[in-house]
């Protein structure tokens, strides 16, 4: 990757002295000068400001029909309900491989003439080719350019956001709405990947840097990097794409049943209809041979990524790999996540990790570590993490 | 006081080296977690790992930096990981060794060559 992409924030990252790094082709903020533990403990206390405009925006918008056709051609290519999905709502969701691994994960809501996707930046021109090469001829496929993404998080991120827009306040999880801020039109959701209430921000270029030093100003809120996002949503037992879910894991392996709708099931409405769904649902019937679980280091030794776990403490009998481990700064201990057998996914399990040249013991855990703070609905179900 | 260019510095007391890591490296790492340390009577083989260090972020080895016996360990770093980040060249040392060559400390760079070394 010798071109690095700048993101329209990239001098309010130097200016609030941000330590940039490449990511997925990026020059992105791993911290500012707070460091990660204090931008991790300030999201889940007060908020934190993410940068999160890396990822890829796509919209899609029917050439043939209406929103109701389009939305059955995109359910072709993920299990979601989309049919059903009302305008203003957006779901978590992923583009599923033929052999049932994924393809990417993402966020899809629905506006008025068109569904907006919200993917992975390492994924955006693999998902592109995805959604037109399904999508020719009765959707448009268009990849936004002009908008950056503001990512605020963290109990305070209501009065934060309220202060210069106060309607924002009355969203719900998972509710996108088209708001002013600012004087300019944005795209918010009430969303994240931090396991706090929090929003997302897409606004059109050139008013991103005004709109972050804005959110800033009235206190409550302090810029967070790349490092207290990862924390922050292994603490919430959150999926990284490329990490903990690849082409090589199935959705119910990955412990993301949940957001496969119940009309896309076996008995469901709509049952199947995606790429990979003969495998995907027999999963769902009959399990499968492993499972994404949390890890509990016994000790203060982290067990990182690519850590190789057993059953037994001498290491003879393998029982999966960690997929993404370090440490959880809400809970001051070390944590990971990762797959393991189905005979040794039940928490409680006691496992034992290859870290260097030791053996360490740790337990299997519920995910996730912390209980998310969603503003939810009482009513709604389908889309809150359930845990593995 | 003396430098490693991995960042360590080296400070004599007495017929010790204690040993710990720059700012500039703490700052680096970013927020130490865990410090694991050897014990005291433990030898020190230069070149060879003297403890492990890991961030939130990373993990990173810190090498002996000559031949020699384990005296002391700041035991408070390992219940207090953030002293590496909060005071690296007081509160948050490492260890100290008795060398086999008191003079091995002579080696290693002196300020000036190891600021021209980190700008």
């Amino acid at each position: 990757m010798e071109h690095l992409n700048k993101t329209e924030l990239f001098n309010f990252h130097k200016r609030r002295g941000g330590r940039l790094i490449e990511f997925a082709g990026y020059r992105l903020p791993v911290q500012y000068r707070a460091g990660i533990i204090l931008e991790h403990l300030a999201t889940r206390f007060s908020a934190g400001l993410f940068d999160v405009s890396h990822m890829g925006q796509i919209l899609i918008r029917p050439l043939v029909g209406g929103m109701g056709e389009a939305a059955l051609h995109l359910e072709r290519l993920m299990p979601a309900d989309l049919v059903a999905l009302p305008v203003g709502r957006q779901r978590y969701s992923f583009l599923t491989s033929e052999s049932g691994g994924i393809i990417d994960d993402l966020m899809i809501a629905r506006n008025e003439e068109s569904f907006l996707l919200v993917v992975n930046a390492a994924r955006t021109t693999v998902d592109l080719d995805c959604l037109q090469a399904a999508l020719a001829g009765t959707c448009s496929v268009e990849k936004v350019e002009d908008r950056s993404l503001i990512a605020i998080q963290g109990p305070a991120s209501e009065a934060v956001m309220a202060r210069i827009a106060p309607a924002t306040a009355k969203l719900e999880f998972m509710d996108a709405r088209e708001t002013s801020l600012a004087g300019a039109t944005c795209w918010i959701s009430r969303s994240g990947y931090t396991g706090e209430d929090g929003f997302e921000v897409s606004i059109p270029k050139g008013k991103a840097d005004m709109l972050a030093e804005l959110l800033l100003d009235g206190g409550g809120v302090i810029p967070a990097g790349l490092g207290a996002r990862d924390t922050l949503r292994l603490e919430a037992g959150l999926c990284l794409y490329g990490q903990d879910i690849d082409l090589e894991t199935s959705p119910v392996e990955a412990g993301l049943t949940w957001a496969i709708a119940k009309s896309r099931r076996f008995g469901g409405a709509r049952p199947g209809g995606f790429p990979g769904a003969e495998r995907i649902l027999s999963e769902i019937e009959r399990g499968c041979a492993r499972r994404r679980v949390g890890i509990e280091p016994e000790g203060p030794v982290p067990m990182r990524r690519g850590t190789r776990l057993y059953s037994d403490a001498t290491g003879q009998i393998s029982v999966g790999a960690v997929t993404s481990g370090g440490f959880g700064p809400s809970l001051n201990r070390p944590l990971s996540m990762g797959y393991v057998a189905r005979g040794s996914s039940i928490p409680g399990t006691r496992i034992y990790a290859a870290v260097r040249n030791r053996i360490l013991p740790a337990r299997v855990a519920p995910l996730p570590f912390i209980e998310s703070q969603y503003k939810k609905r009482k009513d709604s179900r389908n889309e809150i993490y359930q845990g593995a | 006081m003396k430098y490693t260019k991995e960042h360590e510095w080296l400070r004599a007391e007495g017929d010790e080296i204690v040993v710990g890591i720059t700012r500039h490296a703490a700052e680096q790492l970013g927020d130490v977690v865990y410090v694991g340390l050897p014990s005291v009577g433990e030898r020190a083989v230069k070149g060879f790992i003297l403890l492990e260090i890991e961030s939130v972020k990373a993990a990173a080895e810190i090498l002996a930096p000559c031949y020699g016996e384990i005296v002391a360990v700041n035991d408070k770093i390992a219940e207090n990981p953030a002293l590496v980040n909060e005071d690296p060249l007081g509160a948050g040392w490492f260890i100290k060794i008795k060398p086999e060559n008191p003079a091995v400390i002579d080696e290693y760079l002196d300020e000036a060559e190891y600021r021209k070394l980190v700008e």
